[in-house]
């Protein structure tokens, strides 16, 4: 075993921020390795500090390291800074646990959040010391391995992974490590990779791509098909039934430098029924599954004595519609006055704010002191752009909101929206900067300077999601879309306009619905010096169109082309519990300015998520909580008596 | 008019691994430690209430230290029930490995602050590439020399120092592991600090340190020289920071 630490340690007072490399924090383990315990390097491929929050790859950590068959270390991409002392001194990549060399653990597992994390996936396997193309390792390397959401399409990275996992990890990594345990109990031979990863692909919810061939007709798949009887055609994603049975992390992180995110976190609840038709989120990770509140108020109460944070993050992908979320968030911040030895006040933050001046009462219960800015995300400009991609809220939610923020002594008010979507004309564009500008005029009701900061990112279609089929805008149409905007906002004071890098929305696009071809173009943005595209600092689109034209592909063709129907798209072959012809039909309806309600109230649609899978919501209430229209487009005042149904398109149509 | 808040004053060391979190990091690590063990922290009033906390003259990163400080405001409603016995052991388990709190002690009303009373500190300086003989004819030349002229940098700016003036003390202790030679230097704090690096280049341009240690912050009381808080060996050796080392 290689042990890094005393080569690594007199390079570290010359790098930038050495505490992320040293490990130590709260909750790390430094577990004892052995020949029969499967070892798991959890990977990062971004910095530490974006890295170190991550909920799922601490969730993992945890079950492997309890497991009496494996074990667990962390690993994050090294900084350009360390990268060039790392090559230059021959330092391996290592675990910032034991300090231990990235190349001696079994599996090197990567979480995958970011499609333009992709070149930093390959430079750290790289900087292990293991070939990058899967074809090319041998028994001593370590198996690659990916989970998170970009793994609904991996097939970018199929030259690069050995293996894939689908959806929730709990439960399959302990699957895995059972098939890696009696591998390793064999040696580890000559030729026994290709055993090892067909039994991988015996397990529901793994995805091995060498177990794949894809044929082509021209630029079109003809067909995906496994290579032997006993691999699954297609690929199913894992779903835990009940969050409840998974309290995880019971011991999250604590770092000692600082990193995004840096509270204790707890996660009430998994999966989003909205429907929001741009959001893969929403799609890949239904059905709903709440954390019982009590459970929650434990976590929370827990965490907060163990990790010493004044601040609790209650997480999902939009948590104020967790059933009975006002008791819970009222008791965090009544705990100072029940407990005499806590200090000071707790703040409570709720990510993902619904928008509706309920949702703002509870921020302003929650937030007493440090009322600095809320976040809001319309998403789009018109009523009629709201209905395509199934965001239904209407005006007066937003103003309300707004008003409501603004009175309560907030300043700031920051809204998120997307251009770039599926029948968006300039009226829509534009109409961004009408419901901004309506906010600045709320907020001088309030303030004498108020700021509105409307932030816009360029529309990157996502597979298994009803946008799918969806061509990208180019690069020169968000550009105008994005001028037309700054054009237009000028002159109005306190509103400050901000957009994301159109060239990075067209890579991020690239990788987001490829197909295996486009392995080859990664490995050269890659090889050509092109690692942390996420950060604007390094981002270079030259680098990905030069690739794509070295090796013969058609931008047009990958990013900006409508899909056909009928056509067999990269991802067809791996599932998320949605039906094809349920996203198709979505699509329609979104063609159509079509609706579709929030199932965990309503009568199921069968999108497939719950009955292909024999799992059900998991949910407190089965009614929506009262105030504003709860993105249905409906009034519902009244709430908790009212099961939402929506409403007829002609009446949704007349709301605007 | 208010009465002061009751403040405690403790001393920590800072070495191995964890000497590579930075000062302000080191900050919101106290800041959890506290919380954790239920220290009872006074916070300032305002919209963002922090908790009054007051360190010492800063550590480079990287480098560690056998004595770093810190005042800690208490609320007045909780202060008394605080177990000053007890505290050093449980700030101890909650702070990371490499970090150790040696002794906490009440601080006297009206006490200067830390920044105020320490005027110099004493380092141990490992340089490596050099001889104890080398090292003892650059310290030998230094300290005879009327001034030691090096640029360094001031808010932003090169500026021409003599730092001869801040050298309060120094001698070669012996040699370094492998090859090298071990200094100690007491330096000034105030009015303007030497720091050991800025006094490594002053000594030869050529020489490199490769471990830092601060092993005493002094105060002057009534003409004396003190250590803010004096404690017992062992804990004031290396061989505990090596022990952190090894972790």
């Amino acid at each position: 075993m290689r042990e890094v630490w005393t080569q690594l340690e007199p390079h570290l007072a010359s790098v930038e921020k050495p505490a992320r490399y040293i490990g130590l924090e709260l909750g790390a383990q430094r577990p004892d390795h052995a020949p029969h315990l499967v070892s798991w390097l959890l990977t990062y491929p971004d910095t530490y500090e974006v890295g170190l929050p991550n909920q799922g790859l601490q969730i993992l950590y945890e079950i492997l390291n309890e497991r009496d068959d494996a074990v667990a270390e962390r690993s994050y991409a090294p900084w350009t800074d360390l990268e060039q002392v790392l090559r230059r001194e021959r330092i391996p990549l290592f675990s910032v646990d034991t300090h231990r060399a990235a190349g001696d653990f079994d599996v090197l597992a990567f979480n995958l959040s970011a499609e333009l994390t992709y070149t930093n996936l390959l430079n750290c396997i790289d900087l292990a010391g293991v070939p990058v193309r899967a074809a090319e390792r041998r028994p001593e390397h370590p198996l690659v391995a990916a989970g998170g959401h970009c793994t609904y399409n991996p097939e970018p990275l199929a030259d690069f992974l050995d293996f894939v996992v689908l959806g929730d990890g709990e439960e399959v990594v302990s699957e895995i490590t059972t098939v890696l345990a009696d591998w390793k109990a064999e040696g580890r031979t000559e030729g026994s990779r290709e055993g090892v990863l067909r039994a991988l692909s015996h397990v529901e919810g793994v995805y091995v791509p060498s177990m794949y061939e894809v044929d082509y007709d021209g630029p079109f798949i003809r067909e995906i098909r496994p290579r032997y009887p006993d691999v699954p055609e297609r690929v199913e994603k894992r779903t835990i039934a009940d969050l409840a049975a998974w309290p995880y992390p019971r011991n999250q992180l604590v770092p000692l430098t600082e990193v995004v995110h840096d509270r204790l976190n707890v996660e009430v609840f998994r999966g989003c029924t909205r429907g929001c038709r741009f959001c893969q989120a929403g799609m890949i990770t239904r059905p709903v599954r709440e954390r019982p509140a009590d459970q929650v108020r434990t976590m929370v109460e827990q965490g907060l004595r163990r990790t010493g944070y004044d601040e609790v993050a209650l997480t999902s992908l939009s948590s104020a519609d967790f059933s009975g979320i006002e008791g819970v968030v009222r008791d965090i911040v009544d705990r100072p006055a029940k407990d005499p030895t806590s200090c000071g006040q707790i703040s409570v933050s709720l990510p993902s704010l619904r928008v509706d001046a309920f949702t703002v009462g509870i921020a302003g219960q929650i937030q007493k002191a440090r009322r600095t800015g809320l976040t809001f995300a319309p998403e789009a400009g018109t009523w009629r752009m709201r209905q395509v991609i199934n965001k239904l809220i209407r005006e007066e939610d937003l103003y309300g909101a707004v008003t409501s923020a603004f009175s309560q002594g907030w300043r700031r008010v920051k809204l998120y929206f997307l251009t770039g979507l599926p029948t968006e004309t300039d009226v829509d564009t534009l109409g961004i900067l009408d419901l901004a500008r309506n906010c600045v005029e709320i907020g001088r009701e309030h303030h004498r300077n108020p700021t509105v900061k409307a932030s816009v990112g360029g529309f990157v279609p996502k597979p298994f999601t009803p946008f799918q089929w969806f061509g990208q805008n180019t690069v020169e149409e968000l550009r105008r879309k994005v001028n037309l905007l700054r054009d237009g906002a000028r002159g109005t004071r306190s509103l400050q306009l901000t957009w994301h890098d159109p060239r990075a929305t067209l890579a991020e696009g690239l990788a987001s619905r490829g197909d295996r071809r486009l392995g080859p173009v990664i490995e050269q943005v890659w090889r050509r010096g092109g690692t942390f595209q996420e950060w604007s600092e390094h981002f270079n689109l030259d680098l990905w169109t030069e690739a794509m034209a070295d090796v013969g592909l058609d931008i047009e063709w990958y990013v900006y082309r409508h899909r056909h129907e009928d056509e067999i798209l990269p991802w067809d072959h791996l599932s998320a519990g949605l039906h094809k012809d349920f996203l198709w039909q979505d699509f329609r309806d979104a063609l159509a300015e079509v609706g579709l309600p929030d199932c965990r109230w309503t009568p199921c649609y069968d999108c497939g998520a719950c009955t292909g899978y024999s799992i059900e919501h998991v949910v407190a209430s089965a009614v929506p909580p009262a105030g504003g229209s709860q993105g249905t487009g409906q009034d519902l005042v009244r709430g908790n008596e009212v099961p939402v149904t929506l409403l007829p398109r002609k009446l949704i149509g007349a709301g605007s | 008019m208010t009465l002061p808040q009751p403040r405690l004053r403790a001393r920590f060391s800072k070495a191995g691994k964890v000497r590579f979190v930075s000062h302000r990091d080191v900050a919101r690590i106290w800041e959890r430690a506290l919380r954790r063990v239920g220290v009872p922290i006074a916070y300032t009033e305002g919209f963002s209430p922090r908790p009054k906390l007051s360190f010492g003259l800063a550590l480079s990163t990287a480098h560690e230290s056998l004595g770093e400080y810190l005042d800690i405001s208490l609320r007045d409603d909780a202060a008394a029930g605080v177990d000053l016995e007890q505290l050093p052991t449980l700030l101890t388990e909650a702070l990371p490995v490499g970090m150790e709190v040696q002794a906490v002690v009440p601080l006297e009303p009206g006490s200067l602050s830390l920044q105020q009373a320490v005027t110099s500190c004493t380092w141990q300086i490992e340089l490596e590439g050099t001889s104890v003989t080398a090292a003892a004819g650059a310290v030998e030349s230094a300290l005879s020399a009327d001034e030691l002229v090096i640029t360094r940098t001031r808010k932003g700016q090169d500026a021409v120092d003599d730092v001869r003036p801040g050298i309060v003390g120094l001698r070669v202790v012996g040699p370094a592991p492998g090859d090298g030679a071990v200094l100690e230097a007491e330096l000034a704090t105030q009015p303007r600090g030497l720091r050991p690096a800025e006094l490594v280049r002053a000594l030869d341009p050529g020489l490199h340190a490769r471990r830092v240690v601060r092993i005493h912050q002094w105060t002057q009381i009534g003409g004396a020289r003190q250590e803010v808080i004096a404690i017992p060996p062992p804990a004031a050796t290396l061989t505990r920071t090596q022990q952190a080392r090894a972790s």
